[in-house]
């Protein structure tokens, strides 16, 4: 299994519509979806991720339920993008085979499997369907700066012999800071970049997205995240057209037009946010004490539903080790604190 | 009356806690463990004074007497090959492999109707800890859907759970509505490698309509909490049932979460291994009701 040649020096991907979709509570029409692909796609933008926030299957009551089903969003996507490929996520334990066969079938044709940044061993039967089904494939290892870069390094070769042909440094809490990551993007890369690329997926809870993924380039991560907007979990991603614009006066080549990602960004999609993503106090928090970006929203309602504080919420999260898909625990941390007094 | 003669066959740590738990009883014996190479599991086994042999099935079906139950913790592949001559000699199998070949069972559920099967299945850990409950609501008020979430130590999902994690979503959502009794089932399940392990934890949401009686709900739960109690000591509900009013983005129902804590006994496998302790204690009770009815002791 090889992985694919990039067109350019970095391949930013896109994930307004899949890590967005925490920021929108899972509530993307079908229009905002394509009229967001049509703009990325315009822009040069590779490759375009579009499911529930929380990966296939995700749609339920612990993470909220999606307003419109995300095959159809993800069908919609397929025939609005003219030159970029649809990507999907998908989270072992949530979402399943069933659910990666019936996405392909609804024209997305990249799969992204994200498991806890010390349990790889899960994803092996979902990249396995994957490569079956002739999809790209890339890696997540959520919550990367809870293990040290050797041993995020052994989990990213679990990945790539399963078939994972871009092992990512997830950042989801947005927690890493600058030597941090830099210490984690050079062991992937010494572990797994002879076979495949390297990613990196940023937020900005404590505004570090951007300058990480240039740190990134340097140690030679090859596949960026970014949303427009900033829109995603937490304080939001490492926005696609800030990144866009700080590579190309880096003088990398990314390939894509960065006039019309700042279009993108702000008659697209600044239309329609509910939320700007921002570093208000609760996601300062988040990046601050280690805790999941999409838990945000999850606290915020537990705290006006329970009457105790999102940001003591999510400190009580981040000292309990929480991990991706606990967000039911948050009501369960919002009815105890609430106890306590 | 004479205790129902048992087997175990699969003797890692599964088959040892299972063990553990089937010495205390007065109705089941168990008289042989059975592997397919010599293990610690066996040499357990016979310092506690059972016949123990690494000749697998084979041996088994040489004895005299043949056990009337056995109890199976080994593959989903082994048991699909064991269970056709279990029921040719007459031995009812209890399985804790995903096989799924008999009905699913839970016991405060629905063994009653199963109690006869030549072949039961103790469906998912998750589904042991959380069916319980989604049927503690939907006896009581209907349940168009519900949605369990499972949050396991990291060191208590072994290789096999990890390597086809699909088989427990899969199994685990179509049994909370089958065997639940809600209209539609969604199982999810999170590992967690945080040091100490976390204690297994499930979270139980379900559908109901906006006006169904909350008190009723309430009552049933807390009902159905002391009847798993019998069997696992460990299960507790952290706070009351969590009522949350009618959303739109629910279809308008109403909603109510329940959760959970399972603490193993810590018989054999660690406390934080309530997701296993559970699957061992489910499988024990099952054979202590099946043998109460061999024995014809009301249960």
């Amino acid at each position: 299994m090889s992985r694919p040649e990039l067109k350019h020096d970095v391949r930013i991907v896109d994930t307004t519509l899949r890590d967005g979709s925490h920021a929108m509570a899972h509530r993307f029409t079908e229009q905002q979806v394509r009229d967001t692909v049509r703009a990325l796609d315009r822009a040069g933008v590779e490759v375009i991720e579009v499911t529930h926030g929380d990966g296939l299957g995700g749609s339920s009551f612990t993470y909220g339920f999606s307003a419109v089903d995300e095959l159809k969003l993800i069908a919609a996507a397929r025939e609005e993008a003219k030159q970029a490929k649809i990507a999907v996520l998908l989270v072992p334990g949530i979402g399943t085979a069933e659910d990666l066969q019936r996405a392909f079938d609804a024209g997305a044709e990249m799969v992204r499997v994200a498991t806890h940044c010390t349990e790889a061993d899960v994803s092996p039967q979902h990249f396995g369907l994957a490569r079956e089904l002739g999809m790209e494939t890339a890696g997540f290892l959520m919550m990367a700066h809870r293990t040290p870069p050797e041993d995020l390094a052994k989990q990213a070769r679990i990945m790539v012999d399963a078939g994972c042909q871009a092992a990512y440094v997830t950042d989801s809490a947005g927690a890493l800071l600058m030597h941090e990551a830099r210490e984690r993007f050079e062991a992937l890369v010494a572990e797994v970049g002879d076979e495949a690329w390297v990613g990196y997926h940023g937020h900005q809870n404590l505004s570090l997205g951007v300058a990480n993924s240039v740190l990134a380039h340097e140690a030679g991560v090859r596949y960026i995240d970014g949303s427009l907007c900033a829109l995603g979990a937490g304080a939001g991603n490492s926005p696609t057209e800030v990144l866009a614009a700080v590579f190309d006066r880096l003088g990398i080549d990314t390939g894509l037009d960065v006039g019309g990602l700042l279009d993108a960004a702000e008659e697209v999609v600044r239309p329609y946010l509910q939320r700007w993503p921002k570093m208000d106090r609760n996601a300062i928090v988040q990046g601050w004490a280690g805790v999941y970006s999409s838990f945000l929203l999850h606290a915020e309602r537990a705290a006006e539903r329970y009457g105790v504080p999102a940001q003591a919420i999510l400190r009580r999260c981040g000292e309990l080790a929480l991990v991706g898909g606990q967000e039911d625990m948050i009501i369960d941390v919002a009815v105890q604190l609430a106890a306590e007094g | 009356m004479a205790p129902v003669m048992a087997a175990i066959v699969g003797p890692g740590n599964i088959g040892t806690d299972l063990l553990a738990k089937l010495r205390r009883s007065e109705v089941i014996e168990v008289g042989y463990m059975v592997g397919v190479v010599e293990s610690d599991g066996l040499e357990r086994a016979r310092a506690q004074g059972i016949e123990a042999s690494a000749e697998g099935v084979d041996w088994l079906l040489r004895q005299d007497p043949l056990p009337q139950l056995v109890f199976e913790a080994t593959s989903a592949k082994a048991h699909a090959a064991h269970a056709p001559r279990y029921e040719a000699a007459g031995i009812q199998a209890i399985d804790l492999t995903p096989a799924h070949l008999g009905p699913m069972v839970c016991p405060p559920v629905n063994l009653g109707a199963h109690l006869d099967a030549p072949n039961v299945s103790m469906i998912t850990c998750g589904g042991q800890a959380t069916i319980p409950m989604v049927h503690a609501v939907s006896r009581v008020t209907t349940v168009p859907y519900a949605e369990i979430v499972a949050s396991v130590a990291s060191r208590g999902a072994g290789p096999g759970t990890r390597a086809n994690i699909d088989e427990f979503t899969r199994t685990t959502s179509q049994a909370v509505a089958e065997i639940g009794g809600a209209g539609r089932g969604k199982a999810i399940i999170i590992l967690n490698p945080v040091e100490p392990p976390m204690i297994m934890r499930d979270t139980v949401f379900c559908a109901i309509p906006l006006d169904a009686d909350r008190d009723a709900i309430t009552a049933s739960i807390h009902e159905m909490a002391n009847e798993v109690r019998k069997y696992v000591p460990g299960y507790s509900l952290r706070a009351d049932p969590q009522f949350d009013d009618a959303r739109e983005e629910w279809d308008g129902h109403a909603r109510v979460g329940i959760f959970l804590e399972v603490r193993g006994n810590g018989d054999y496998l660690p406390e934080y291994a309530g997701n296993l302790d559970i699957m061992t204690a489910a499988a024990a009770r099952v054979g202590e009701l099946i043998a109460r009815a061999k024995q014809e002791v009301p249960a």
